[in-house]
C-alpha cells in the first residue's frame, strides 16, 4: 500500500510496520480513518495531486531546502557536516512539506475544518498558515506548559487567524494536546481533518506523514550526490514523533552502506529518568493509536517525558522507527539538554545559523558521531530554526545583557 | 457470570437494564467501592468500573477529573480487580472499562486470569476494535468472559457486522459523535444506530455516552435494550469532595432515578 519504493520497511494495508503500529482507536473515528486512507492513496497516484504539492512546496515553502557544507564547523570537529536546511523553510521547519499535503488532500475531501495538536508550536504555526493558505478554519491544542513556554508561537497562530485551545489536563503537554484534539474529532470528524503532526499515531498517518515529509531525504540524497560525488557515511536527525526523522530517512533505507541515527530528547540525562528518550529507555506499549516503544510505568501509565525542547518532548514514537530500531536498520540515541544546546551555540558562532533546539539534538548527536568518524561525511537534518528558542537560550546561556566592556578581542 | 443474564432479566420484566459506571479508586478505593455498592442497592442492573488511564481519549472532563485524581492518588490496576471482587460478590454482573494499554502492559492472558478470578464478567474496550483486538478475544473466550466492543454512529454497516459478531454480553452503541459528559443522546439520534446494530445481531444492544437524566433514560429504553450512565455518576461524587456520605446520598438518589426511568419506558 507504501508507495515507498522501500516497501519492505514500509507498513502492510493494515499499517502494521513488523510489530508496530496498526490501528488501536474509537470505532467512532475508524470509518474515518479509512476514508482518509482510502482519499490519500488516490491522492498519490493521481498526478495532478502530486503535481499542485510540488507547485505549492516550491513556490509557497521555499523548498527544495539547500544542501549546505559546514566548513567552519567541519573543521572544528574533524568531519565532513552536511546541513539539509530546513530551517530555510516558510515558518522555520520542517513541518511545512506535513501540513501542507494534509490541507491540500483536506480540500480534496471536502472538508472545511482542521485540528492540530503542536509541542513546541512550529506545526501549530505550520497549520495555522497551510489553514490561512488554503482558507480553512483552524483550531489547534496546545498543553498550557507549552502556551507558557512558546508564546511567541501563540501569537503566530492567533495573527495567521487560528483558534488556541490551551490544554489543562493530565501533564499539559504534547501528549494531552494530542488526546483533546483526538476529543474533538471525536465530535467532528464529519466535516474536520485532524492535520496529525508527526510520523505516529493510527495507520494511515505514519505512513502519510512520512510521504509527505520524504522529499527532505530524497532532496538530500540526490544534492549529495551531485554536490559531493558521494554517499553520506552515516546521516542524523532528531526524534520526537518522527517526521524529520523518517522524512530524511526513507530515502536512505535501501543504501545499505549509509549508517543511519535518530537521536531523542535526553533530557536532564538518562540516568535521571527525566528524559525523552522513548526508544533507548521505554517499552511496547500503545499510546495515541498506534502499538510502539512509550515512557510507561508497570501498570502501563504512561510517564511524562521531559526536554528542553517542547517538540521532542513527548513518550510515544513512530511506528516506523520502533520497527526500523527493532531490525537494526536505525540507531536510536539520546542527547542530552546540556549537549544540545551547546550544539547550538557551537553552530551559532561557528557557522552563523541559530538552530531549533530540536535540531541542536541532531547536531549534537552527529558532533559525537564526528568523534568516532573523522574524515567521514555526515549529513544532518537541520529540521528548524532558532527564533522561537530565543526565551530558552536567553534563560539558559543568561543572554541578553549588553557586553560591558567594548573590545576586541585581539 | 455474563452481562447477559442481567439483560435478560430485564427484558422479562418488560423494561431495559440500567448500567452504572464510576472509575475504580476515586474517592480513594474504599470510597470508590461504597459508592459502587450503594448503586448496587439502589437498582443497577450492571456495574463498569472504570480503571484510570493516563490518556483516557473517549472521556469527558469529568471522567477525566476523577480518573485523574484516582492516578494521583496512587490508584494501581490491582486496585481495579480488588473493587471488581467487591463489586462482584454481590451477585451483579461486573465489568471493567479500559483503555488497552494497562491490560497489555499487565498482560493480556494474565489480565483475563485475574479477572475472572475477581468474579468479573468481562471488559468493555473504548479505545480497540475486533479487527485489532485478537488476542483479547482470545483470552476472553479462553476464560469465559464477556467482550463489549462499541459501534457508533460513523461506523459503517460492514463494521457494526464485524464488531457484533465478536462481541460476547452486549453491544455498546454511543449515543452522540463525541465523548463522555458533554453532549446529550436523544432517542431520534440514536435510533437509526440501534436499528442498525440490531439487523445483525440477537446481543443486547446499550447506549451509553450523553445519557445522564431518567427522562432520558426512559426514552432511550423504548429503543436500546439497556442504558449505560458514567458522567453523571461521577459528577454526584465530585461535587462531594468533603463528605462522602452525602456523595453516596447523590449516587443513590441518581440510581433510582434511572431505574425508575428504565421501567417507564
Ligand atoms: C524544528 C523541529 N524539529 C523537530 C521536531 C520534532 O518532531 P518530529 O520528530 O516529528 O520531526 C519539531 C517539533 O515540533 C520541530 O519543531
Amino acid at each position: 500500500m507504501t508507495t515507498t519504493p522501500s516497501s519492505r520497511f514500509g507498513a502492510d494495508e493494515r499499517g502494521w510496520f513488523g510489530d508496530f503500529g496498526g490501528r488501536f482507536m474509537p470505532e467512532a473515528l475508524v470509518s474515518a480513518l479509512d476514508e482518509l486512507t482510502v482519499a490519500w492513496q488516490e491522492a498519490m497516484a493521481d498526478p495532478t495531486f502530486v503535481a499542485d504539492f510540488e507547485k505549492i512546496l516550491r513556490e509557497y515553502a521555499g523548498i527544495p531546502s539547500p544542501l549546505y557544507h559546514a566548513e567552519r564547523l567541519s573543521e572544528r570537529v574533524g568531519a565532513r557536516i552536511l546541513l539539509k536546511r530546513e530551517d530555510l523553510n516558510h515558518t522555520g521547519a520542517h513541518k511545512i512539506r506535513n501540513v501542507l499535503g494534509q490541507a491540500l488532500l483536506t480540500k480534496r475531501m471536502g472538508k472545511s475544518r482542521v485540528i492540530a495538536e503542536t509541542g513546541a508550536g512550529q506545526h501549530g504555526v505550520a497549520s495555522a498558515t497551510a489553514a490561512a493558505y488554503f482558507g480553512l478554519d483552524c483550531t489547534v491544542y496546545m498543553g498550557s506548559v507549552d502556551t507558557k513556554r512558546q508564546a511567541l508561537n501563540v501569537a503566530r497562530m492567533h495573527l495567521l487567524g487560528a483558534k488556541v485551545v490551551a490544554v489543562d489536563s493530565g501533564s499539559a503537554t504534547l501528549k494531552d494536546a494530542i488526546n483533546e484534539a483526538l476529543r474533538d474529532w471525536v465530535a467532528s470528524v464529519d466535516h474536520t481533518a485532524y492535520l496529525f503532526g508527526t510520523a505516529a499515531g493510527p495507520h494511515p498517518f505514519p505512513s502519510m506523514v512520512r510521504e509527505f515529509c520524504r522529499g527532505i531525504g530524497d532532496e538530500a540524497r540526490a544534492q549529495c550526490l551531485e554536490q559531493y560525488g558521494v554517499l553520506p557515511d552515516a546521516i542524523a536527525a532528531c526524534v520526537g514523533g518522527g517526521s524529520n526523522a523518517i522524512g530524511l530517512f526513507t530515502a536512505f533505507l535501501e543504501d545499505e552502506d549509509v549508517d543511519i541515527y535518530g537521536f531523542e530528547a535526553g533530557g536532564d540525562g538518562f540516568e535521571t529518568g527525566r528524559h525523552a528518550a522513548t526508544i533507548y529507555a521505554g517499552d511496547r506499549g500503545v499510546l495515541h493509536g498506534a502499538r510502539t516503544f512509550v515512557l510507561q510505568d508497570e501498570d502501563g501509565q504512561t510517564i511524562e517525558s521531559h526536554s528542553i525542547s517542547a517538540g521532542l518532548d513527548y513518550p510515544g514514537v513512530g511506528p516506523q522507527h520502533s520497527f526500523l530500531a527493532d531490525i537494526g536498520r536505525a540507531t536510536y540515541l539520546p542527547a542530552t539538554d546540556a549537549e544540545a544546546m551547546d550544539a547550538m551555540a557551537l553552530l551559532a558562532r561557528t557557522e552563523g545559523i541559530i538552530p531549533a533546539v530540536e535540531s541542536a539534538h541532531a547536531l549534537a548527536g552527529a558532533l559525537k558521531l564526528a568523534e568516532e568518524r573523522p574524515g567521514q561525511t555526515i549529513l544532518v537534518n537541520l529540521s528548524g530554526r532558532g527564533d522561537k528558542d530565543m526565551g530558552t537560550a536567553l534563560e539558559y546561556f543568561r543572554l541578553g545583557q549588553a557586553d560591558a566592556e567594548t573590545g576586541d578581542p585581539a | 457470570m455474563s452481562v447477559s443474564t442481567a439483560f435478560e432479566k430485564a427484558r422479562v420484566d418488560g423494561r431495559a437494564a440500567l448500567v452504572g459506571y464510576l472509575p475504580a479508586g476515586y474517592p480513594d478505593v474504599q470510597g470508590g467501592i461504597d459508592g459502587l455498592l450503594a448503586m448496587v442497592e439502589a437498582g443497577c442492573d450492571v456495574i463498569e468500573i472504570g480503571l484510570p488511564y493516563s490518556d483516557p481519549v473517549m472521556d469527558g472532563p469529568i471522567i477525566q477529573a476523577a480518573a485523574q485524581q484516582a492516578l494521583e492518588r496512587g490508584v494501581r490496576t490491582a486496585d481495579v480487580l480488588r473493587t471488581v471482587e467487591a463489586v462482584a460478590a454481590t451477585g451483579t454482573p461486573t465489568l471493567v472499562m479500559t483503555y488497552w494499554n494497562p491490560v497489555a502492559r499487565y498482560g493480556v492472558e494474565r489480565f483475563a486470569t485475574d479477572l475472572a478470578n475477581a468474579g468479573g464478567a468481562g471488559l468493555i474496550t473504548p479505545d480497540i476494535t475486533p479487527d485489532f483486538a485478537e488476542d483479547w478475544i482470545a483470552a476472553a473466550d479462553a476464560h469465559d468472559l464477556d467482550k463489549v466492543f462499541l459501534v457508533s454512529p460513523s461506523s459503517t454497516d460492514a463494521r457494526i457486522a464485524m464488531t457484533t459478531a465478536a462481541s460476547r454480553g452486549f453491544v455498546y452503541a454511543t449515543g452522540i459523535m463525541g465523548v463522555t459528559g458533554t453532549a446529550q443522546a436523544t432517542a431520534a439520534g440514536v435510533a437509526p444506530l440501534i436499528a442498525r446494530t440490531k439487523a445483525t445481531t440477537d446481543l443486547p444492544v446499550g447506549v451509553g455516552v450523553g445519557v445522564s437524566t431518567g427522562d432520558q433514560a426512559a426514552e432511550l429504553a423504548t429503543y436500546a435494550d439497556g442504558v449505560i450512565v458514567g458522567s453523571a455518576f461521577v459528577r454526584r461524587l465530585l461535587d462531594h469532595p468533603d463528605d462522602r456520605a452525602a456523595g453516596l446520598r447523590a449516587l443513590t438518589e441518581l440510581t433510582a432515578d434511572l431505574a425508575a426511568g428504565v421501567r417507564r419506558a
